[in-house]
Parts: C-alpha cells; structure tokens; sequence
C-alpha cells in the first residue's frame, strides 16, 4: 500500500480531463463538452512499472480555485485538506493546447498549494493544425514543472505522463507566485495572526466558501484580534490576484509559445455563424428536438414489444412449470412482472442519453444554452435551464442533478423545483393505456386524435414548468445575483466511446437506481394482494360458495357464463349437423359445468383481494379519490404511483391478473372493468382525463423527491415540491372529472 | 458610461479598459477578461442578449447587463 500513489487530476472543464483519466485506468466514462458535466467522483487505478499502483481521482473541472458553482467546491475543499483520505501525493493539471494561457491560471493556484504538480498539454495533434510551437523544456524551467505533451485521440502521450506521475518526488513545490504581493501590509498582518499556516491557504480560505473542517474553525475562534476585510475589499484583491497572474503567465508565455493566429479561428466561425444564427439557429434546434424524440419513439418501440412480450411468456412459463405454490407466485407475479417493469424503460433512456450525449460532446449544447437564455429569462429560469428541462422528459433524477451547473441558487433551485412537470418517460406507460383506452381513434387533419393527446400532455408539461416557475420567481425572494458566463467549447466529433459510456452509465444507474425500488414495490404489492388478516379473507372460499348456493351468481358471472354459452351454442351450431343431439346436450352441461366453476374461481379471487391487505387500503382511501372517478383499485394503483408512476400499469395488472385467471392484455381488462354502483365502463372520457392531469402534474416519484432533498440540503423543498404538485394535481383532476361526468 | 462590449457590433473589436462595477465576476476574469485584452463580437443571440464573444482566445456568452459593465477602448479601422 505503501508505494501507491494517489493522484488527482485537475483541470478547467472542455479540456479532455476524463479522455485522459479513461486513457490512465481504462476504466471507462463519459467525456463532457458542457461545463460541468463531471461532478460525481470519479476513481481509477493505474498500473505504473514495478508493481507500483496510482489510485487516480477525477476531480469535477473548474476554471479556477475560486469557486461559483457545487461541483468546483468539491475539487477545492480536496486540494486544501491535507488531512483528507484522498488528498493527493501529485496534481495533474490538464490543459488545452488551445487554451493554454487560461488553463496556467489554475495551474499556477495548484503551485501555490504546494502540491507537486504535473501540467498535461493535451490535445497535443491540433498543434500543428492550428500553427502553434512549444518549447516545452523553457516552458518546465519557467513554470518548475514537468510537461507531457498528451493526444487522447492519437492514444499519444501516456506512457510519458505515467512516467512522470512514478517520480512525482522529483518535482519541485515552490510557488509561482508570491501571494503577498497583492497586498503586502495585509498579508503581513495575516501571517502574524496565523504564524504556522500556509499564506496562500490562508487567503483561499478566507475568499471562499468551502467548508472543510480544521482550518475554518481556528480562523472563526481567534479572528477577534485580526482586521477582516469587507466583501468588496477582498473582492478587488481577488482581481488583483488574477491580473497578477496572468501578467506572470504572459511573461512565460511570451518566450515558450506561439500560434499563428490565422490559423486559429477556423471552423469555429462559420459554424457558429449557422447554429447561433437568429433564425436558422431555432429552426436547426426544433429539427434536432424533433427528430430526437422522433428516433427515441420509433426506434424504442421494437425492443419494447418484444421486452413486453417476453416477460409475459417468461412469467407464463414459470406458472406453467414450477410445482404450484406461494414460491411459484412469487416468482411469477412479484419478481418476473416487477423486473420486466423496470427493463421496459431501457430502450428509450437509452436513446434518450445517447443524443444527450451527442450534443455535449460535440460543443452544440452550449449553443442551445446561448439561443434559449433570453426566452427563458422571463420565468426566472437561464439558458442553462434548458438542459434539466430536456434530460427531464427522459427521468427527473439525472435532470435535477444536471441542474448543478447553474451558478445562481435562485436560477437553479427554480429549475430544480420545476423539472419535475416534465413529461418524463415513466409518465409514458401511463398515459399511453390511458389514451388508448378512453381516447376515440379518430383523425384531425390526418393526425390521430390518441398522438394529438398525447402531444398536448407533453405541451401541458412544458408550459406547467414554465408557468410554476414564473409563479416561484415572483414568490421566492432570494438575494438573487444574476450571473451568467458560459463557454462556447470547440465544435469536436463526439467520440463514440464516450457516448457510448454516457449511454450504459445513465442506464445503469436507472436500473440499480429507480429498479430496486419498482422491484421492491412489485413484490410489496403481490404479498398486499395475496395476504389478508380478515375472517372473510381467510374463509373466502366457503364464503362465497354459500353465497352463491343462496343468491346465484352475482350478475357480472352470470352475464359471464350466458355469453360464453351463447358462443358456444353458435359454434357448435355450424360444426354439429353429423352429431347426434344427445351427444350435443351432453357437452354443452359439460362446458357450462366448466364456466361455472371458472365464474366461482373468478369470484372466490375477487372476494379474497377485496379483503386483502391491499383491498383494505384501497376502500380507505376511496372516498377521497372517488370525487374524481377512481374506485378502491384505481386508488391502490395511484398509491403506489407515489413510489414511482410507472408501478400504477404494473399495479393494475396485478390486480386484475390476481382477481381473473383469464391471461387478457392488461389493456381488454381495463376496458371490461365496470363501476360497481352502475356498471358502466370504469374508464371512461371522464375518469380517463382526470387521471391522465393526475398523473401530469402530481410528485409521485419518491426518488426524484430524494435527489432534490440531496441537491437543495433541505427537506423544506421537496416537501413544498411535493404539496404543491398534489394539491395542483388533485384539483384539476377534480374539476376536469366534475365537468366531464 | 462610455464604450462598453455591449455597444460592439458583429465582429468589432475592443480593448478592455475597465470595469465600472466591482461586482463583476472573477470567472470572467479568470477566462481572460481583463484590461488590455481584446474582445471580439462574434454573435447576438435575438432580443438582442445574451452576446458571444472572444476575449484573448475564450470564446464565452455573457449577459447584456454584464456586458455594459466591461469598458471599451474602440480599435480604430485602419489597424
């Protein structure tokens, strides 16, 4: 362990730091070209020679020590804890061949630390493209360093910076720059204060607000004695720092480095000319939209169905082979139903992701985030918004946290707050049984009125977030600095590898992430449907059998049995001229022997859920649900939505597979449900719409309310989130349901 | 409050000469806004914000408001 190096590495963002991390360990993910785009923390190992190990850490890529943003902190309050398990051995600092000067700021704040540091050039092959000459040996003398020239792309580079990394001893850990020079008296009158710390993690922790444990609390306790500088005083100390920095770097860069300035714009200009243009810009953005979810749909629905159909049959078979049981049920109605829930989802966020991470890699998103910032500025919202907003209509979760970047709090708790309404995929499952079931299939303009619904659900979202934003933007008052610097990165072809790691990360982090919850409810839910307390459930066979001996059939069976007889009688009608009528007789009482004893079957398993567990919940809560059109069972389906929407199909279908033996699509079960007091079809226009504004506008993905509790430190919003979006959710469904009926 | 980045037309050119609020970012400082620098409009995205520029090689996108912060010392044509 001893010999292990630890290793972070560091850089401002768009410079190919994960291209390199993913060239060290092999370990693969994904490389952004949006700001921001790393903010989990990433590990690796990687192999050095002798046995030697390098644990390399990932940190999220910031511009400089001073931070504005969640993911920045991160990366500043490691390089400041000596104390800290991952406070590395050795800084690499990754820069941009094109960006040179800019990266050296952070190089230079990394010196400062005292922390050995490395400076990788990467992107090494656009030198001689671009006209640019680097001496890179003037350069390590200038800058007391070691430099390895990398490419990720040419795969050039690395060996030479793991060598590096090996002897990170040799490196020297004087500053670049003599921070009291910003202000001798005032450093001066600081040291004094604090003799036995380092001046430049002094000032860093006096400007910032990181939050890292020993220094803080000492700096708090024995600040009586010590002048304390005034936010605008600091402030122009700061700017001093950096004019002082950049006049070190110029005066190294002057000697070491040349580009040929002609040679630098190139196809930067003309595309930016075309993708930010006033007009064509918008139009190239809706075509991308368009042809987005245009893919995602098309292209999903294959492997859908077939997901769908297989899970069906597996669940089939399972019953059809294992010895009958609770085992068996377990298996076939709990776990298979419940996996395939969650598989079914994979297609589309699959696809979803892979465009997402299509347009961040090639530099196009920020482009987005500059076109769309005026138009979302009036709802309290920023360009920046628009990224949540569009990841949301895949899964709030990674929408909430790609709100991250947005460097004004009251910016990005709006948008945090709003991103839910979107129409995200688990809304889908919902809306698309719902549509078809009460939806007419008519046409308007050759557009089926069933997508035209669906269409204007998605509108309904957009507008809902936009409105409830512009609503909190009035309401919130937040000291609220406007701030809104975003980096055009290069336009660079999205390299397919990362892509591809964007894709199976989002997914797996679905799977593992909202799966276990879908999976742990679909077997809640059968042991709810399967178990009762009741005398009436326990004895429900005999129950019902002496029911039936009193009173027949109820009326639901005896429509049942008369129909299928009816049937039967036609059928064999056509078939039976050769056969002798005795023989006919006698196998029609066979088979009405049979519909009897399927229609006591049917009726024992209704009775028996109606006491159930779950029954029991679901006539508690009916009295509050029934004003907008649901019964006891519709009630249990929408509780369970609460977990996570998507369960509310799969709940359906456990109750009615439970209460029917017949293997009917979820859909024709759905449709011959009859409301008990009347016996009219129990989904109709009216509780169809109701449920599908439900289900629009209420917070019933407990996940999403967890991540915005991580991403706001506060259980105060998403407990307004939460009470908001029900109480939004139930009245219009109230109303819409009071019209309609 | 003269000249500033917000006045520049596409693709005119500045030099940095100050800042008439001390409120402005150090991120932007930090991407190479700083006095003596050039700036160079590159785009105006419509209603006139938020604007595109390149400063010393960062090419950014800052808001109008930002943007009348920033003084300028016009370059003259024939340069």
């Amino acid at each position: 362990m001893s010999k292990d190096i630890k290793v972070a590495l560091i850089g401002n963002p768009n410079t190919g730091k994960t291209s390199v991390f993913n060239a060290l360990t092999g370990l693969n993910q994904k490389v952004g070209n949006y700001p921001g785009i790393t903010v989990e923390k990433k590990q690796g190992l990687c192999k050095l020679s002798r046995g030697i190990k390098a644990h390399i850490l990932d940190l999220p890529g910031t511009y400089s020590l001073n931070t504005t943003s969640l993911d920045e902190s991160v990366a500043v309050e490691l390089l400041l804890n000596r104390n800290a398990p991952d406070f590395p051995d050795v800084a690499v600092v990754i820069s941009d061949v094109e960006n040179l000067k800019r990266n050296l700021l952070l190089f230079t704040q990394i010196k400062d630390l005292r922390i050995p540091a490395i400076l990788v050039v990467n992107m090494a092959d656009r030198m001689s493209r671009k006209g640019i000459s680097l001496d890179v040996s003037a350069l390590e003398t200038a800058l007391q360093t070691r430099i390895a020239l990398v490419s990720t792309r040419k795969n050039s580079g690395v060996e030479e910076l793991k060598k590096l990394i090996e002897n990170y001893r040799e490196l020297s850990c004087n500053p670049s720059l003599k921070i009291s020079d910003i202000d001798p008296a005032y450093f001066e009158r600081l040291q004094k204060t604090f003799p036995n710390e380092d001046l430049y993690k002094l000032w860093v922790v006096i400007t910032q607000d990181v939050n890292f444990s020993p220094l803080q609390k000492k700096m708090t306790e024995s600040r009586s004695g010590f002048e304390i500088k005034s936010r605008a005083e600091l402030k122009r100390l700061q700017h001093r720092e950096t004019v002082l920095r950049y006049q070190r770097i110029n005066a190294v860069l002057k000697n070491t480095y040349r580009a040929d300035s002609r040679l630098a714009k190139g196809t930067y200009a003309s595309l930016d000319k075309l993708l930010t243009h006033k007009v064509f810009g918008y139009l190239i953005f809706f075509v991308v939209l368009l042809t987005m979810f245009q893919a995602i749909y098309d292209w999903s629905s294959v492997p859908m169905d077939f997901i769908d159909s297989s899970f069906a049959a597996a669940g089939e078979w399972v019953k059809n082979t294992l010895p009958p049981g609770v085992f068996t049920d377990l298996i076939a109605e709990g776990i298979i139903a419940g996996i395939g829930g969650i598989v079914i989802f994979i297609p589309q966020i699959a696809f979803l992701f892979f465009f997402i991470a299509i347009l961040e890699e090639s530099g196009y998103m920020s482009r987005v985030v500059f076109l769309m910032d005026r138009l979302m500025r009036p709802f309290g919202l920023s360009g920046k918004s628009v990224v949540p907003l569009m990841s949301g209509t895949a899964c709030a979760i990674p929408a909430v946290m790609a709100a991250r970047n947005i460097e004004s709090w009251k910016e990005r708790l709006i948008t945090i707050l709003v991103t839910p309404f979107m129409t995200c995929s688990a809304r889908l499952p919902v809306y698309l049984i719902i549509i078809t079931l009460v939806i007419p299939e008519g046409r308007f303009f050759g557009l089926g009125y069933q997508a035209l619904t669906l269409m204007a659900l998605y509108a309904l979202g957009f507008v809902t977030a936009l409105l409830s934003a512009k609503l909190l933007d009035k309401s919130l008052k937040l000291s609220h600095q406007s701030f809104f610097v975003v980096e055009m990165p290069l336009y660079k072809w999205p390299l397919w590898k990362n892509v591809f790691y964007t894709v199976v990360e989002k997914t797996r982090s679905f799977v593992y992430g909202a799966g276990k919850i879908i999976l742990a409810i679909s077997v809640v839910l059968w042991f709810l449907g399967s178990n009762g307390f009741s005398e009436k459930f326990r004895n429900a066979e005999t129950l019902v059998s002496e029911q039936i001996a009193l009173t027949g059939f109820s009326k639901h069976s005896t429509a049942y049995i008369t129909d299928n007889l009816a049937l039967y009688k036609e059928d064999l009608k056509v078939r039976s001229q050769s056969i002798p009528t005795i023989a006919v007789e006698d196998s029609i009482s066979r088979f009405t022997e049979a519909l009897q004893a399927r229609a006591l079957r049917q009726e024992i398993a209704s009775f028996r859920l109606e006491h159930s567990l779950i029954g029991q919940m679901g006539k508690v809560i009916e009295p509050v649900v029934k004003p907008l059109g649901y019964d006891w069972k519709i009630g249990i389906a929408v509780i369970t939505s609460f977990a996570a929407r998507e369960v509310f199909v799969g709940t359906l279908a456990t109750i009615y597979s439970v209460g029917s033996d017949e293997e009917n699509t979820i859909k024709n079960r759905m449709a011959a449900e009859l409301r008990e007091d009347n016996g009219l079809p129990l989904f109709n226009l009216a509780s169809g719409v109701s449920l599908l504004l439900f289900y629009a506008f209420a917070m019933q993905c407990m996940s999403t309310l967890a991540v915005v509790k991580r991403e706001t430190n506060s259980w105060k919003w998403p407990i307004i989130q939460f009470t908001f979006m029900g109480l939004l959710a139930y009245l219009t469904a109230f109303i819409a349901y009071q019209i309609l009926i | 409050m003269g000249f500033t980045v917000a006045d520049l037309k596409r693709g005119e050119k500045g030099i940095i000469k100050e800042f008439s609020d001390e409120n402005i970012p150090i991120k932007l400082l930090e991407l190479g806004c700083l006095p003596g620098n050039e700036v160079e409009l590159i785009q105006i995205a419509p209603l006139q914000d938020p604007i595109y520029i390149n400063v010393s090689g960062s090419h950014i996108a800052i808001r109008r408001d930002m943007a009348n912060l920033i003084a300028l010392e016009p370059i003259s044509e024939y340069e």
